[in-house]
């Protein structure tokens, strides 16, 4: 079924901006994703990631307060949208399914 | 702290490339992260991630799109400019009309022109096989020139074929001249235009075949028709097996039937194609070096080129047995089928840029002249009325649209008329076609279904647009919107000038084609009223081919005088409507002895000067009562004067012509000199010899006052009475001697429709002008008018300067029309001189139309209420 597709990054970004509830911007975003996650995150890929999800309704966007060290240049924050919740939550659900399709054993065996 | 991402270069560099709907957010972003990095961490450090941060962002989903960084709704734009282009169209109706109708002309020409050069440059390509087949030529030296001919013996032709055959595909000798024939069936009989061709030809030519095969010429007695000589002769259905008699000798078995030759191929004038062997039969054959009468066709092999075979054939006669043709240094070479149209005109032995190719660009440097003169009303009109659009230039500026914009409305605007003039000439060539065709001698079709077709004519109304929209796009557009708002944007001086200038070379056109078409209509005329030296009217010409014909002559005349309603019958050799027949090896009394010049000879009966309607200024006709006569003969005019005889009558001439014993012959009479060739060439020295035999051309005078309607019924029934087997295919000679001037006479009446197209372009440009002018002096006229000016002044006043045009562009038009012309009439040993009151017509001409034209809105103008254009501010 395609009726939700997100990439393993873009679930990522997802997931983090549901993390800041309300205080998603570029700068928070990528500085949560790096340190929880420890990776590098380049503000190019996380953009795109953000755009796109935005094209598809999983996220929203709303200009916010300027400060003066952005040079004067409004913060954009995002928000889920229910169809981006719906949109995890199926994301989770299949994994989950998935997860429980595997036989114990096997996990076992591949952890040891 | 003021940060001011000006200092930082990836942010600029950002900003180049970002969308920009992105860039706001991500700059801002970037520089938090920045400046958190530089007081965390250290500068160096931050700089380098917000270099790398950048570089990572130039990506396709981040890149602005190429096309501008507004995404403008272009469709709203286009529309927008629709409305605003209508109703402007619609305010301004009648400069509309003149800008579409005098454009559509334009085109008309334009089209007409191209579509008749399509016609040309197609020529032959009717034949599938169009690229590979050839015409053998030959080249010839003699008397140190060069002389390229393609007449050939047969022997030549059976040569080629069977020692060189593995060059050519396909191999065909044809008889060098269309023949008419008479075919009959039952009682139908035609004299029909044909080819007599070997076997290979029909394949050669892919003859599209309706009934039978292209195989059929393999038989002596065989015959392909074309469909409607089929269908004259057997009416619908398969006539294939059918027999037609040829000339009352042969019976030919149809052996097929294929679709008629286009007009625009070399064999249009087969109505059929008969074996050459019949043409040969009992009196030649295929392997004799003596009679050059054979034209020889083939298509080369797939995969082989022309150069190489002219290589192996060029000297194969030159290096040949018979060392009378080695003598004449023969070279063979080959002539493409896609040259022989436009292309076939040697001179010293080499290709030169035919007639035909020249009346092409003659003809394409007119249509795109007469194009020219209607975009020159398109670009007069937008830019004298350019004053009336400042405002809304100036307003659509100021509220911010960029030039490209307005250059964009403008052509836009262009585009519509050129559109409009397109279709109404489309319609208007549909309606001309017919008439065009009667007069091109073409049957040119539009080519409704063609791509082609509609690609060039987008493609040419797309110039018309361009060339005629342009230059007021770019004029208009380039107002200042302060000036442009203020009113004060005057047409400059110089757009004055130019403007002047167009209209110049608009009537220097005109005239010229004018001038050129009384030239043409001058010299057609000067050589009609040319003494032709016998009476054309009521003089019949008749060619029976028919056995029944021989031996007749003296019971055919006595049928005829019988009817009453004929003078008198003769007959001779040659049509008196051709310069054929030529001979050398004359001696008389005097003659230099190395001089050895040809003489036009013709054989006649003795009835030939009173029919024909000879003039003698010495001596007497041939006749009867002198039985010496038989060895006499009549000189005319020209060639007494090349004999330089003091008294000619009763000096012996001697006649040696080499193909027969030397005789003696006794001057009779001089008659004047006979205008047989063409009207426009000298005349030529002739002599005439009296035959006891039946000669091929019969010549019937009607008795003068009896009309043509009732003496021939009556003809043809004494004619049918004594040779019923040959149809009565009668000309008149007046009517053929007025087809000699088809060429000239087709000459003027396009040089005469051309001029009308461009008088009347050139006219409705002045009509524009003259409307706008007197729009815009409408107020000066009501103050002249009030302080006392005349009707008449103000006419003159406002005429003035367009008759000053009309009388500048005579002085361009008349030296360049004196010098082309003399150059065409140097052409013609017989010419008429280009008189000076050809020019004060023309002059008067276009004078007359240019007054009539700026008149009308002269007079309106002069005769309006002054005081409604003065209350109206």
């Amino acid at each position: 079924m395609k009726r939700y597709q997100l990439g393993e990054f873009e679930e990522i970004v997802l997931l983090t901006v549901g993390i800041l509830h309300g205080n998603a911007y570029g700068v928070t975003i990528r500085r949560e994703i790096e340190s929880r996650l420890k990776r590098n995150v380049s503000v190019g890929a996380m953009q795109t990631a953000l755009r796109r999800m935005e094209q598809k309704g999983y996220l929203a966007s709303e200009k916010g307060e300027s400060t003066d060290i952005r040079g004067g240049r409004p913060k954009l924050y995002f928000t889920i949208t229910d169809l981006g919740k719906k949109a995890i939550a199926y994301t989770r659900e299949t994994r989950n399914e998935l997860w429980n399709a595997i036989p114990a054993a096997i996990l076992k065996a591949s952890n040891a | 702290m003021s940060k001011d991402s000006r200092r930082l270069l990836p942010i600029k560099l950002l900003r180049w490339f970002c969308k920009p709907e992105y860039f706001a957010d991500i700059a801002g972003d970037l520089m938090e992260d920045y400046y958190y990095q530089v007081k965390c961490s250290s500068g160096r450090k931050a700089k380098w991630n917000l270099y790398k941060d950048v570089l990572l962002l130039f990506r396709p989903s981040m890149i602005k799109s190429f096309k501008g960084n507004q995404k403008l709704n272009s469709y709203d734009m286009f529309k927008h400019n629709l409305i605003v282009n209508w109703r402007n169209l619609r305010r301004n109706s009648g400069y509309t009309i003149i800008n579409v109708g005098g454009l559509a002309i334009g085109m008309t020409v334009a089209m007409l022109i191209g579509l008749w050069i399509h016609d040309e440059l197609t020529y032959n390509k009717y034949h599938d096989n169009y690229d590979s087949i050839v015409k053998l030529y030959r080249k010839q030296l003699w008397k140190g020139e060069a002389y390229a001919n393609n007449n050939h013996v047969t022997a030549t032709g059976t040569l080629l074929a069977n020692d060189y055959g593995e060059h050519f595909e396909y191999l065909a000798m044809v008889r060098a001249k269309v023949e008419n024939r008479v075919l009959a069936f039952e009682e139908k009989k035609f004299t029909q235009s044909g080819y007599f061709m070997q076997k290979d030809g029909p394949h050669m030519l892919t003859l599209n075949m309706k009934y039978g095969t292209r195989d059929g010429l393999n038989d002596m007695n065989s015959i392909l028709l074309a469909e409607t000589t089929a269908r004259k002769l057997f009416g619908e259905g398969n006539p294939v097996g059918e027999v037609v008699r040829m000339d009352a000798r042969w019976d030919l078995k149809v052996t097929g039937v294929y679709e008629d030759l286009p007009l625009n191929t070399e064999f249009h004038q087969a109505t059929y194609f008969a074996p050459l062997d019949r043409y040969l039969d009992g009196w030649a054959n295929l392997d004799t070096w003596k009679d050059y009468n054979m034209y020889v066709y083939g298509q080369i092999q797939a995969h082989t080129n022309i150069e190489g075979i002219n290589e192996a054939i060029r000297d194969i006669i030159a290096d040949g047995d018979d060392e009378r043709l080695a003598k004449d240094h023969f070279e063979l070479f080959l002539h493409p089928m896609s040259e022989w149209h436009l292309n076939s005109d040697h001179d010293d032995g080499k290709l030169v840029t035919s007639d035909q190719m020249s009346f092409i660009r003659f003809y394409a440097l007119i249509g795109a002249f007469v194009l020219i003169l209607a975009c020159i009303n398109f670009v007069n009109l937008s830019t004298a009325r350019s004053e009336k659009r400042a405002k809304e230039v100036g307003v659509r500026k100021s509220i911010g649209s960029m030039r490209i914009q307005l250059i964009k409305q403008f052509l836009q605007e262009s585009f519509i008329v050129a559109s409009a003039a397109l279709v109404l000439s489309l319609v208007l060539t549909t309606m001309l076609l017919p008439w065009f065709n009667e007069i091109a001698g073409k049957s040119v079709e539009l080519l409704w279904s063609s791509t082609w077709f509609w690609l060039s004519a987008l493609l040419f109304t797309a110039i018309t647009a361009l060339l005629a929209g342009s230059y007021p796009a770019m004029f208009l557009s380039s107002f200042s919107p302060v000036r442009a708002l203020k009113g004060s944007v005057k047409a400059s001086r110089f757009s004055g000038i130019s403007r002047r200038g167009l209209v110049i070379f608009q009537f220097s056109v005109s005239l010229a084609l004018i001038i050129g078409t009384i030239v043409v209509y001058q010299q057609i005329q000067f050589a009609k009223n040319r003494p032709v030296g016998y009476l054309r009217e009521g003089l019949i010409e008749l060619r029976p081919r028919s056995p029944e014909y021989r031996g007749n002559y003296q019971a055919l005349r006595n049928e005829f005088l019988k009817t009453g309603v004929v003078e008198e019958m003769a007959e001779a050799n040659y049509s008196v409507g051709s310069d054929m027949g030529w001979n050398n090896g004359f001696d008389w009394t005097g003659r230099d002895e190395d001089y050895d010049p040809s003489f036009n000879t013709i054989w006649v009966t003795h009835e030939y000067g009173a029919t024909v309607g000879l003039e003698f200024v010495e001596g007497r006709d041939f006749s009867r009562d002198y039985p010496a006569d038989l060895s006499g003969i009549l000189l005319n005019e020209s060639a007494l004067a090349m004999m330089e005889l003091e008294k000619p009558i009763g000096e012996i001439v001697n006649f040696n012509p080499g193909w027969r014993d030397a005789r003696n012959y006794t001057i009779v009479g001089i008659a004047k000199d006979m205008v047989k060739g063409s009207p426009f060439e000298a005349t030529d020295p002739s002599v005439i010899f009296l035959s006891k035999n039946d000669l091929s051309w019969l010549y019937i005078r009607i008795k003068e006052g009896v009309s043509v309607g009732e003496a021939l019924p009556k003809i043809e029934k004494a004619f049918a009475t004594i040779i019923p087997s040959a149809p009565f295919d009668y000309k008149f000679v007046d009517d053929m001697y007025d087809a000699k001037f088809k060429e000239e006479e087709r000459v003027g009446s396009l040089a005469g429709f051309f001029s009308a197209v461009a008088i009347i372009i050139s006219c409705l440009g002045l009509f524009g002008l003259s409307s706008h002018v007197a729009e815009q002096r409408t107020k000066e006229i009501s103050i002249r008018k009030i302080l006392g000016a005349s009707t008449t002044q103000l006419w003159q006043m406002l005429s003035e300067e367009f008759v000053m045009m009309v009388i500048a562009s005579c002085l361009v038009a008349m030296p360049v029309a004196y010098y082309v012309l003399n150059g065409w009439l140097d052409q013609y040993p017989y010419r008429t001189s280009i008189s000076l009151w050809i020019f004060g017509a023309a002059l008067g001409a276009a004078l007359l139309a240019s007054v009539v034209t700026v008149s009308y809105q002269a007079i309106k103008a002069a005769l309006a209420n002054p005081t409604n254009s003065l209350k109206s501010e």
